[in-house]
């Protein structure tokens, strides 16, 4: 479970003054449901998801994920919450045996269970070829399966996923959506950003557009067509992100 | 603070530095090689090119002197002096280094030392060149002796004995130890490769765990996970720790090896290398213990604004220049060590590091340093944690 009630991140930054990047958000996301944040470059959707797993602090506001609260108690939450971005790397020189092993131990699991958890989800990705090889020669797509893993490895409840197909050939996106409904369907709370309109009407329950830090609004994808009164999403956020806040 | 946490990051860091060829070159091959090299390489130039000055005869000219000519005769037949001729530029053929030095003979030199008083000699030489101050000290030698020989004569047209002017001698013999003296020449420049090599060990980590992370992205998935962000921060600081300990010991080893080794192949060399104390060379090692934690977690604290790896160098090598600086004062003769430059970081431990190798322990000093290296490392390492914790350092634009 997420929750989120105006939560406001301001960058102080030298040269353009303060930005509000995340600029009073609220949203909820239940468990066994995708919710997707959709936005241009710029919108927010990577701090206001890295303020949820914690990663940055918020200038206002709060938020509740996994049942602790960020501000409060960010090392609980990091406990309980996957965060996969494309900015979230592997260690080149360890093998994807070794970087999942080492999540797993900063997690505080034993190392059975780390070994036991390895081979399962080394078998649900189809990793066994490479698992012993360095991460620093895997094509993109068993860099993604070998960060995959890495999120999975403590088995989190909450699920943080920041434009993760971005720069994926197609046969490695879809093979991240396919995952990621696998995470509702074992019942994790799922948050997805992308810019990427046919994603979101594949995946999410909800969706929520973002802009200028702001949530416009927030719907079904279909309530959001019917609410403006297109036929495609894109359409609707063109209209909603173009013509500010929807009533 | 989970020492769980703390090892299982230093365990990994440790591990990816080991598989880091270059890591290894600045830790490891770097520290070991460079001191045997230092020693027996430039040691063996240096006697070299000294030995070489000493068995060269200086060539020197007289100016002047044509009613001289006894004593220009002696100063030719000299057989530690080759007299040439004077050429119209011997100012700048000494300048040059073509002459070694000249000697100006004045007008009524010879007859002066008949009758009683001799205008004075004149030497020209080129100050601090090693060539030209042989060539001046063998003129003085000669001069010198001339005038004790006059003297000499005088008293016997007096009828005195010689002894009147010379009532006794004097000479001078060395007491200090071996390992004093050679503490003493080799004390300054051994800390400061020592100290030198203790901050490049801690560089390359220092530089990959913080801001080559950050290049990578590597930093963003650690932070994902629940350990405290103080934790992190502690098993990154012990690995750089660990390359800054490395390359001192494998350097302070290895030199040790390396002189017992030349000592049974080559005693003719060895004998020749300075001797010091080997409970001094304990005393470095321990001394130089919390600069290695100071040096690691300035390093590592400088090191983490950076957003590359690039970047993270060009704001460390104006460090080495802190670090290079004192360390050179601390070589320089007649700087000893008192309580204010015993506050004074990296300084005070090439100081100390001198006398140790001599055999000189000034406890309440050697107390007054560690301590106070200990305090600057302290403060070091606390703001490596807080600036750590500090987001606008982590996710730099
Ligand atoms: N660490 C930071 N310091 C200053 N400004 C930042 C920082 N991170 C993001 N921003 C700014 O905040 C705004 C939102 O950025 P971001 O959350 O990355 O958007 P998105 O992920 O939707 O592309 C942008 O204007 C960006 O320049
Ligand atoms: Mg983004």
């Amino acid at each position: 479970m997420i929750e989120a009630r105006s939560l406001t991140k301001v960058f102080r930054d030298r040269k353009r003054g303060e930005i509000r990047a995340v600029d009073g958000v609220s949203l909820r996301v239940e468990p066994g449901r995708i919710y997707g944040l959709l936005g241009a470059n710029g919108a927010g959707k990577t701090t206001a998801l890295r303020l949820l797993a914690t990663l940055l602090r918020p200038s206002g506001g709060s938020a509740t994920v996994a049942g602790y609260d960020i501000a409060a108690a960010p090392e609980r939450v990091r406990a309980h919450v996957g965060f996969l971005a494309s900015s979230t790397a592997l260690y080149g020189r360890l093998t994807a045996r070794e970087m999942i092993a080492y999540f797993g131990r900063l997690h505080g699991l034993a190392d059975a269970t780390i070994a036991a958890r390895t081979a399962r989800l080394a078998g649900e990705l189809d990793m066994d070829e490479f698992l012993d090889r360095r991460c620093e020669k895997f094509s993109t797509g068993m860099k993604q399966k070998t960060s995959i893993a890495r999120t999975l490895i403590h088995d989190p409840a909450v699920m943080i996923f920041d434009e993760p197909t971005l720069g994926l050939d197609v046969m490695s996106a879809r093979a991240i959506v396919r995952f990621v409904r696998d995470c509702r369907d074992r019942g994790k709370t799922v948050i997805y950003s992308t810019h990427a309109m046919g994603e979101v009407e594949k995946l999410c329950d909800t969706v929520g557009i973002i802009h200028g830090g702001r949530l416009l609004a927030e719907g079904t994808p279909g309530a959001l067509r019917e609410r403006t009164g297109t036929l495609d999403l894109e359409d609707a956020f063109v209209k909603i992100a173009g013509g500010g806040a929807v009533p | 603070m989970s020492w769980r946490d703390i090892f299982t990051v230093y365990r990994k860091e440790l591990k990816d530095m080991l598989r880091d060829r270059r890591a290894l070159l600045s830790m490891i091959i770097i520290p070991t090689f460079v001191m045997p090299l230092l020693t027996f390489g430039v040691g063996k130039v240096a006697l070299r090119v000294t030995a070489k000055v000493r068995e060269e005869i200086p060539t020197v000219v007289i100016l002047g002197g044509e009613d001289s000519p006894g004593v220009v005769a002696e100063l030719k037949q000299s057989p530690r002096l080759r007299v040439g001729v004077a050429p119209d530029d011997w100012k700048q053929q000494i300048a040059d280094k073509k002459i070694r030095a000249a000697v100006r003979l004045p007008a009524g030199f010879e007859a002066g030392l008949r009758t009683g008083l001799a205008p004075p000699v004149v030497f020209y030489h080129y100050e601090g060149e090693l060539r030209s101050q042989r060539g001046l000290q063998e003129l003085e030698d000669f001069f010198r002796a001339l005038r004790e020989r006059t003297v000499v004569a005088r008293l016997g047209d007096h009828g005195l004995p010689a002894t009147l002017a010379q009532p006794f001698e004097f000479h001078g013999e060395n007491v200090a130890p071996p390992e004093k003296v050679g503490g003493n020449l080799a004390g300054g420049f051994i800390p400061y490769v020592i100290l030198l090599l203790c901050f490049t060990g801690a560089m390359y980590p220092a530089l990959d765990l913080t801001a080559g992370e950050k290049e990578r992205g590597t930093m963003e998935t650690l932070l994902c996970s629940p350990v405290a962000r103080g934790d992190i921060v502690l098993g990154k600081f012990l690995m750089v720790l660990t390359g800054s300990l490395a390359a001192m010991i494998l350097s302070a080893t290895s030199m040790g090896l390396s002189l017992a080794i030349g000592r049974a192949l080559a005693p003719g060399l060895v004998s020749t290398l300075p001797r010091f104390s080997p409970v001094g060379i304990l005393g470095v090692i321990g001394l130089t213990l919390p600069v290695a934690v100071l040096f690691s977690a300035v390093l590592f604290t400088v090191a983490l604004f950076a957003k590359s790896f690039k970047e993270a160098q060009s704001y460390v090598s104006p460090l080495m220049i802190i670090v290079v600086l004192p360390a050179v004062i601390g070589m320089l003769p007649g700087i000893d060590l008192n309580a204010r430059l015993a506050l004074v970081p990296v300084l005070n431990i090439s100081l100390a590091c001198r006398e140790m190798l001599s055999g000189v322990w000034h406890w309440p000093w050697l107390a007054l340093i560690f301590g106070s290296t200990c305090a600057y490392a302290a403060i070091a390492l606390a703001l490596a944690v807080r600036m750590f914790k500090r987001e606008d350092v982590l996710f730099r634009t």
